[in-house]
């Protein structure tokens, strides 16, 4: 027997798949939060298909992230490497530092309008998280079993593969998790570049003075990170099960 | 056999690791003992390199410790610490695997010495083989700890306080498991504590450390008859002196010839353990048994209580 909380979530993503497949179905909802005349649904493309580029676009700079972040983290914590950590650190400092809507205002002139741009914005912006996490996790390992790993012999590039990579993986999914949540919601403002997101229909609905388009775009995006959120934790949750001391 | 040339390790100004000179004999027992700061684990840590000397060298079997890389070193010499390191995230089976499968045994040979040394330690394979090492008691993920140390089959063994974080009763099983199981494999151990009992239970040769000093090398007999530094004579403590020399010789060794009364004790017991069991009885003698269960001879309080005195 499933739990509350999964049952609720299982309806949050059925809700959410019907509404990008037949938006139609939702229409007498939305229709009180718009004047008369104007269209309740989004009706300048697919919800489906901005909701998908929205995905591509945070899952390819979360992907970037991701291996510049965990790479830069295991080049710091190895013994050649320790002397680039302050180097690191402020690299991905200024990256969160940096507002996204300045990192876009800037890039489009070198990039031009588009979708490269907001990756730019959001890889930066998805570093830190993912970088101070993975390096709390590779430096945090319980000692005793990093002695064991090199007492067995294991040489250093076998003790990171198969002893510190899995151990800090937990810590390192959590990085990742709190990255993509944010990058969700930034993405929206790739779309006053021209990228394909969901802050298309916020914008539209803003442009025309529309209640309903904002509130589905800003709906979609929050249930999808909920959802997404939701399925990360559980992951960590199974893997840090097995790897606790 | 493992010799320590003139070892010395200093970190800075500090002289951790001061000199020491030492033979270790193949197929026995070494305790290294010491307060803690006496430079005893940085002494084993040196063995397989995982702290360098800053001078002398280190050879076991005649070679220098410096002539294979690191990790072939590590490979070949068992290494067993206090709190097991066990890795979490792989089964009690995969653990012991760890060295085996670094050298690349055949996947059937690691299963064979997996369940043998489970099977050894008294753990059944199939129940713990596939288990988390959270899933294990303290006790049982020592054993796992220890028979990792031995997968491969080292012929030297080093053991940094393996069972300080073990309950008393325990520790005690643990510490005749090891004895056993050194006797089963002939392998050469070199084991640090700062557990006097601990030492005196276990040890072929005791070797006292002091300030990064080796101050005595012998035979447990042979440091208490003759302490060669008032601080070993306090690490022994002089009242118990006797009691630690009946601990080390078993009754077997106290028999005398005559009959006794009552419940036959096993020669195998120490004769600490016999005179307790005269005390508490209130009896003057006790019969002994060998293995197979035949009366040996008598072990009497008189006997032991001058087995216990000051060899003159």
């Amino acid at each position: 027997m499933a739990s509350l909380p999964t049952l609720l979530r299982l309806a949050v993503f059925l809700v959410l798949l019907a509404f990008l497949l037949q938006p139609g179905w939702f229409e007498p909802l939305l229709k009180s939060l718009v004047q008369e005349n104007a269209p309740a649904v989004y009706n300048r493309g697919s919800l489906f298909w901005l909701t998908l580029l929205h995905l591509r676009t945070v899952f390819v700079a979360t992907f970037a992230a991701t291996f510049i972040a965990v790479s830069l983290a295991i080049l710091v914590t190895r013994e050649a490497g320790a002397e680039f950590l302050p180097l690191s650190r402020s690299l991905v400092n200024i990256g969160q530092t940096f507002p996204p809507v300045a990192v876009l205002a800037l890039s489009v002139p070198i990039f031009g309008f588009g979708e490269k741009p907001t990756l730019i914005a959001l890889f930066l912006y998805g570093l830190l998280p993912i970088f101070e996490n993975a390096l709390t996790g590779l430096t945090t390992l319980p000692p005793a079993v990093t002695e064991a790993a090199r007492g067995a012999g294991m040489t250093e590039r076998q003790r990171l593969v198969q002893i510190e990579l899995p151990l800090a993986l937990p810590v390192i999914l959590t990085g990742i998790r709190l990255s993509v949540v944010i990058s969700l919601a930034t993405a929206t403002i790739g779309s006053t570049v021209a990228a394909k997101t969901l802050g298309e229909v916020i914008i539209a609905g803003l442009q025309s003075n529309n209640l309903a388009f904002v509130l589905q775009g800003g709906l979609i995006v929050a249930a999808l990170a909920v959802l997404i959120h939701d399925a990360l934790q559980a992951l960590e949750r199974a893997l840090s099960g097995r790897t606790r001391t | 056999m493992i010799e320590f040339d003139c070892v010395t390790k200093r970190y800075d100004e500090t002289v951790v690791v001061s000199d020491v000179s030492l033979t270790v004999m193949p197929h026995t027992i070494t305790v290294i003992v010491g307060t803690s700061g006496s430079g005893k684990t940085t002494l084993i840590r040196m063995v397989n390199r995982l702290i360098e000397p800053t001078s002398g060298t280190i050879r076991i079997d005649g070679e220098d410790n410096r002539s294979v890389p690191e990790f072939e070193l590590r490979r070949r010499i068992g290494y067993a610490i206090q709190g097991h390191g066990l890795f979490p995230h792989r089964t009690v089976a995969q653990n012991i695997a760890t060295v085996p499968t670094l050298l690349g045994w055949e996947r059937a040979r690691i299963k064979a010495k997996v369940e043998e040394l489970l099977t050894l330690f008294q753990l059944d394979p199939d129940f713990f083989g596939p288990r988390y090492p959270h899933e294990l008691s303290g006790g049982q993920q020592q054993r796992v700890g220890v028979a990792r140390a031995l997968a491969a089959e080292p012929n030297l063994l080093l053991m940094d306080e393996p069972f300080g974080a073990l309950d008393p009763i325990i520790r005690a099983k643990a510490q005749d498991d090891l004895l056993s199981i050194q006797k089963h494999f002939g392998t050469t151990i070199i084991l640090v504590t700062h557990d006097m009992e601990e030492a005196f239970h276990l040890a072929d040769r005791i070797a006292v450390m002091d300030k990064g000093e080796v101050v005595q090398h012998g035979t447990p007999a042979e440091m208490l008859i003759r302490p060669a530094t008032p601080f070993v004579e306090e690490l022994i403590g002089a009242t118990e002196r006797p009691f630690r020399m009946l601990a080390i010789e078993t009754a077997g060794d106290a028999v005398e010839p005559g009959a006794a009364e009552g419940a036959p004790i096993p020669e195998g017991l120490s004769q600490r353990e016999a005179l307790s069991e005269l005390l508490w009885s209130g009896r003057s003698a006790l019969p002994v048994a060998a293995a197979n269960g035949a009366i040996i001879g008598k072990v009497s309080l008189d006997g032991l209580v001058k087995r216990a005195a000051r060899p003159r």
